[in-house]
């Protein structure tokens, strides 16, 4: 990765009449890093992608790529390239055309071209005579990946994608997620990957940038948004949690031992526990963090069991435990639960006030 | 699958006899008077092909290209006058498109023959234009009457529906995203509109122009009205032949070559339109 930014924004805003999209955005990108935004739908992630792209103009703030000024500059004489949500793959063109279109628009000579895309055809693991195939016969994941053959003919300084996968079966989902991170890595190329899906997010990304009513929440590498949120809209984006409102360094009908009660001495705010960083303790058993609860629930997750359970001093929790480690008794049975003050975070942010 | 072929079949039944009634019928109606003998008013009889002989030397083939010639010139015209203002229905104007159709809808309620009076009033020596421009100025001129270019811009003001809503809806098929990937791509506005605009549209822009092709080439009213004796359509010499002329093999003869043409034509450019999918998608 490189030292200088390929992409620097500064307090990008965009409005649609009355409503703000982009609240004043700042992100810089490094060169040859691959950048997830996530964030929920009306997050203004799709917002920001196209203002990056240059499909839409922003209201407010400037695009710099490198030392060059880019957000005048119309979408087709931008060096960037976008894979889109829908594809956008021209039915009526060949697999074949479909990647040499950009290379097409450059006068490049058609044997060069086809030397081309016959590369990318390998590149991105698909048969050679898919060359001549039209796109209604490619399967959904042959279709992703024409697409993205498409997008590095065009060879551009950065690739954005617009949640691409997410019209795919999960399987598949999974696959194309692998294969993409692989590509990354071989072609060197900066990444800037938009999803809904924080899972999807962490499997592929260098960094992740939470987005949240357009403004980012955290920005951060994927372990750090996990184990370290800086809110609760970002822990809890992810899968389960557990948080609890900690008010002067006590949560009601939790025990803390003496080296948690130092650690969180006076501090308020949100501790947050991951359903795998708790354990079922033996009955003598004790831990930094100890709290009683009854079973509610529980499911089966292959190696793994997860309960849900109601606490002693209010509130539901989720456990996930390894098989062998399941609990004795069952729905209904009263446990002891347990965690190391190290396994769990406190976020600075006070309980909803409201 | 067979039974559902079987069904189909069957249902098809009703419309395909009123088809062979109504419109099939007719044609071969005209088909057989084409090959009557001259002045023997019978079906009863051997085919005799006079008649074609008399369309192909006595001059006729210079109506027909009059009549295609003039039809492949409104068509072009309409298809560049109607482009820009589909587009405009299918991707700009949102309400606004209503209001548009209902516009160019209500044209249709007056009778073609009323509303192209309207504008002999409005162009003819001392009608609207004229009139009113030599009351102003004092120069006046013949009028705008009577010439193969007015003929053109009346088959264009007639037909201009048949071609703005086909257009409108081949253009609605054109997916936003495919037309920004394109222009993200690095394509200009033209390469756009060459490379995924006009070929994504292309079962509009078939459907338009045959429909405004086939029109204007069996047109009459137009030349009639506007055109005076300018020039002589080959609708105009198949209505000759059957009444003044009391020649009705020659009328059906006439009528048959037009029809061989269009129909020729039409079926061509529907061979290449891909409809079911301009149906099935929007």
């Amino acid at each position: 990765m490189g030292d200088q930014p390929i992409l620097r924004i500064n307090g990008l805003t965009k409005r649609f009449n009355d409503f703000t999209a982009l609240h004043s955005i700042d992100l810089n990108v490094s060169e040859g890093e691959f950048l997830t935004i996530v964030g929920p739908s009306g997050s203004g992630k799709t917002t920001l992608i196209r203002l990056l792209v240059g499909i839409d103009e922003p209201s407010d703030g400037s695009i710099w790529l490198r030392d060059r000024r880019i957000d005048e500059v119309p979408a087709n004489k931008r060096p960037t390239c976008m894979v889109f949500q829908s594809l956008a793959l021209f039915p009526h063109r060949t697999v074949g055309q479909n990647i040499e279109f950009p290379l097409k628009l450059r006068k490049v000579p058609p044997a060069d071209r086809r030397a081309r895309a016959l590369e990318l055809l390998d590149l991105l693991r698909l048969p050679r005579d898919y060359y001549g195939k039209r796109i209604d016969q490619c399967s959904g994941g042959e279709r992703q990946r024409v697409a993205l053959a498409r997008a590095l003919a065009f060879d551009p300084e950065i690739l954005f994608f617009d949640e691409p996968l997410s019209a795919l079966d999960y399987r598949l989902r999974k696959t194309l997620e692998k294969e993409l991170k692989d590509l990354h890595r071989r072609t060197g190329k900066t990444f800037i990957y938009i999803t809904h899906s924080l899972e999807e997010a962490m499997v592929m990304s260098d960094r992740i940038a939470i987005m949240r009513a357009g403004r980012f929440e955290q920005i951060a590498p994927a372990e750090q948004i996990y184990a370290k949120p800086v809110s609760r809209f970002v822990a809890g984006f992810m899968g389960e949690v557990n948080l609890f409102d900690m008010t002067a360094g006590q949560v009601p009908g939790v025990t803390l031992s003496p080296h948690a009660q130092s650690r969180f001495a006076g501090q308020s705010g949100t501790l947050m526990i991951r359903p795998e960083s708790l354990s079922i303790l033996p009955p003598s058993g004790t831990a930094d963090i100890c709290f009683t609860a009854v079973i509610e629930a529980e499911y089966l997750l292959g190696s793994r069991m997860q309960y849900t359970l109601r606490r002693a001093g209010g509130g539901t929790v989720t456990v996930e435990v390894l098989r062998e480690d399941a609990a004795q008794g069952g729905v209904g049975a009263e446990i002891t639960l347990g965690c190391p003050a190290d396994a769990c975070h406190l976020i600075a942010e006070v309980p909803d006030a409201a | 699958m067979q039974r559902d072929r079987q069904l189909g079949l069957f249902y098809a039944l009703p419309l395909g006899g009123f088809l062979a009634l109504a419109f099939l019928a007719p044609i071969l109606l005209v088909a057989a008077f084409s090959t009557m003998p001259p002045k023997v008013f019978s079906l009863a009889h051997l085919p005799d092909f006079s008649a074609y002989y008399t369309v192909l030397t006595q001059g006729y083939w210079k109506s027909v290209v009059w009549s295609l010639g003039m039809a492949l010139a409104a068509t072009a015209i309409l298809f560049v006058i109607c482009w820009p203002l589909a587009y405009g229905m299918a991707k700009v104007l949102g309400r606004f498109s209503l209001v548009l159709t209902i516009c160019v809808v209500m044209t249709l309620f007056v009778s073609e023959n009323i509303r192209l009076f309207g504008w002999v009033l409005t162009l003819m020596k001392g009608g609207l234009i004229e009139g009113y421009l030599r009351h102003w100025t004092g120069a006046g001129f013949d009028g705008l009457l009577y010439n193969v270019p007015v003929i053109v811009f009346g088959l264009v003001y007639v037909y201009l529906p048949f071609m703005l809503f086909p257009l409108a809806q081949g253009i609605a098929m054109v997916p936003d995203d495919t037309r920004q990937a394109a222009f993200d791509l690095g394509a200009t506005r033209w390469q756009v509109l060459r490379e995924v605009e006009l070929p994504l549209a292309m079962p509009g822009i078939l459907v338009g122009s045959l429909l405004t092709f086939v029109l204007s080439a069996g047109a009459i009213a137009e030349s009639k009205l506007l055109g005076g004796q300018a020039v002589i359509v080959i609708a105009d010499e198949v209505e000759t032949a059957f009444t003044y002329g009391q020649n009705w093999p020659l009328g059906a003869a006439l009528a048959m070559v037009l029809i061989a043409i269009v129909g020729g034509i039409a079926i061509w450019g529907i061979g290449r339109a891909d409809l079911d999918s301009m149906m099935a998608r929007k």
